[in-house]
């Protein structure tokens, strides 16, 4: 049983891999390839962010601190030209690790409402830094220069189609490392601590360090979804840390489903498809997503995706009676 | 003796919730504390599994003092306690959560190598399902389940870790008379099979006098009377405060 799940997920997972990185060979618009990279960066930001809101019952509102620490640490290592690519990913990821830790270490202690602010000001605190800090950030006007993406390994990310298919491939490793936590006996007593702290810690859990640990993981993913982006760009910009994107990223959850595992990479295709097609007839396209959210959160009460789900269970449901009707009666006409 | 309470007091302001206590619990026994409302009763279960800690006093548990430590420690030494509101999981089903439990029980809620369930503790899980008759609601989340059944899950989950004492807030509280019956008649099957310490909270007098071994009767927060269901029965303090005269009535000459 629990091994046939892990190679069922393998299987979906290259597969689906496998589809990605056809796509841009089938229809074969950049700007295609443009908007799925900007959709696996951002719906990886998500993922990372719902180990944290959908599997612990952490809402964090500073997730973005590791994102634009991840595109910044990351176009920093490229440009001093001393380390490779998958080298300066590396030590990003450890980098971003620690720093998480250490908020962490100061977060989780809080509850509720009192994690959320704390994790958003720590947030603005990186946030500022990046902005106030001219001679290493470039300040407001982000990593100047361009991030230099040397070949490794026969790899030319200077390539597009092969800056995509890394992405695609990066992008997949995590989905399946995120899954992989999601269906942990790890993941398990996460659920524990969502559902009912209180009894979790009665049940001999570490409340603390269990939060602790699931707060860096998912700090050092969102690393790994700045860096995505900051190869993309080929730069590093203060809104990527700004409270904004943060936001994002809940509305991406919202849109998709916190509860379902690939909620939030469905809410991410859903809130990039909205603001690509309303940009085009209006400026104010964020009214037309705020009035969008607004209808889901209050109309479905739950994340497209969950409410898909439901609806197909739903029909199964109906449909299952009937089947066992006409299976009994196929019994008689036997008999 | 498996557990020990000595001189425990514990004062939240001005109200002096528990005075001077000082109950010894052989191991391997079945005993109800009892008492009116406001006697003090869920406070001494508070006290002694760590979630408050007394102003005074010691709680000896297996030959070592833990006032001060920890609920989480106090859960690792092995003592456990179930609610007088089922506190349970309600988006895991019975057999997850139990599953769960058990993981937390043999220290592996760090892994993230394997797949849950893994087998091990799934058996583990199995076992204690059946020991509570709860077999044919195993896949049933744990929101849906009967009052009675959040009851006995709350009771199974503090099973899962093993415990050497099991702490019992009021195990029948919001049932009906035939579900109470069913219900205590599990737990006293379950403290027969484990062979544990078990301490419960209990209102219903006849289920008390039919199953503890000791009954320990509080008020005011400190200890009125201790017996068998015999001697309590017969003692006039026990009388006076408690049984023979109406409930109502011994409580509003009590906080005259």
């Amino acid at each position: 049983m629990t091994r046939s799940g892990m190679l069922r997920d393998a299987v979906i997972a290259i597969v689906a891999l496998a589809v990605l990185v056809a796509i841009p060979f089938v229809f074969t618009k950049p700007s295609l390839r443009d908007f799925l990279i900007y959709v696996m960066a951002y719906g990886l930001l998500a993922m990372s962010l719902n180990l944290l809101v959908g599997l612990t019952g952490l809402v964090s509102f500073g997730h973005a601190a590791f994102f634009v620490s991840g595109a910044y640490m990351f176009g920093l290592l490229m440009q001093s030209g001393n380390v490779s690519i998958p080298v300066a990913m590396l030590i990003t990821v450890a980098g971003t690790a620690m720093l998480a830790l250490v908020i962490g270490a100061i977060c989780v202690r809080l509850k509720e409402i009192y994690f959320s602010f704390i994790t958003l000001a720590f947030q603005m605190f990186i946030h500022s830094i990046i902005l106030t800090w001219v001679s290493l950030t470039g300040g407001d006007q982000g990593l100047r220069g361009g991030i230099p993406r040397p070949p490794f390994l026969g790899i030319d990310l200077g390539n597009s189609v092969a800056l995509y298919i890394f992405c695609a491939c990066v992008f997949m490793i995590c989905i399946v490392v995120m899954r992989q936590i999601w269906q942990s006996p790890f993941g398990y007593t996460l659920r524990l601590i969502r559902d009912n702290p209180n009894r979790a810690n009665y049940l001999g859990v570490d409340i603390i360090r269990m939060k602790l640990g699931i707060f860096v993981i998912a700090g050092a993913m969102a690393s790994v979804a700045g860096m995505l982006l900051a190869l993309f760009v080929s730069g590093a910009y203060p809104e990527f840390g700004f409270w904004t994107t943060s936001g994002e990223a809940i509305f991406m959850i919202m849109l998709g489903s916190s509860q379902l595992f690939i909620g939030p990479i469905i809410g991410a295709i859903l809130l990039r498809l909205l603001e690509h097609f309303v940009s085009i007839y209006t400026e104010y396209h964020g009214l037309v997503l705020g009035l969008v959210i607004l209808a889901i959160v209050l109309g479905l009460r739950r994340g497209v995706a969950d409410f898909v789900v439901e609806w197909i269970e739903r029909r199964k449901a109906a449909r299952a009676p009937a089947t066992t009707e006409h299976t009994a009666c196929a019994k008689e006409g036997a008999l | 003796m498996m557990l020990s309470v000595q001189n425990l007091d514990k004062r939240f302001g001005g109200v002096h919730a528990t005075r001077n206590v000082s109950i010894d619990f052989p191991a391997g026994s079945l005993t109800a504390i009892i008492g009116p409302n406001g006697a003090g009763k869920t406070t001494f279960f508070n006290l002694i599994s760590g979630a408050f800690r007394p102003n005074s006093g010691k709680v000896i548990f297996d030959g070592q003092d833990i006032v001060g430590k920890s609920s989480l420690e106090i859960v690792r030494l092995g003592m456990m306690r179930a609610f007088q509101v089922a506190e349970i999981f309600p988006s895991l089903t019975v057999n997850e959560a139990l599953t769960a439990a058990v993981i937390s029980h043999q220290r592996k809620s760090w892994t993230f190598m394997s797949r849950f369930p893994v087998p091990e503790a799934q058996t583990s899980a199995e076992e204690i399902i059946e020991l509570l008759g709860l077999e044919d609601k195993a896949d049933t989340l744990s929101r849906n389940l009967s009052h009675g059944d959040q009851k006995l899950l709350d009771i199974g989950l503090a099973l899962a870790m093993q415990p050497k004492v099991l702490l019992l807030d009021e195990p029948t509280a919001g049932m009906g008379p035939d579900e109470r019956w069913r219900m205590i008649g599990k737990v006293q099957h379950l403290w027969s099979v484990k062979k544990m310490t078990v301490l419960f909270i209990e209102h219903d007098m006849d289920i008390v006098f039919k199953i503890a071994q000791q009954i320990h009767v509080l008020k005011y927060g400190a200890v009125l009377a201790t017996g068998t269901a015999d001697e309590i029965r017969r003692n006039q303090d026990v009388i006076d405060a408690y049984l023979g005269t109406d409930h109502h009535l011994s409580e509003a000459i009590g906080e005259t």
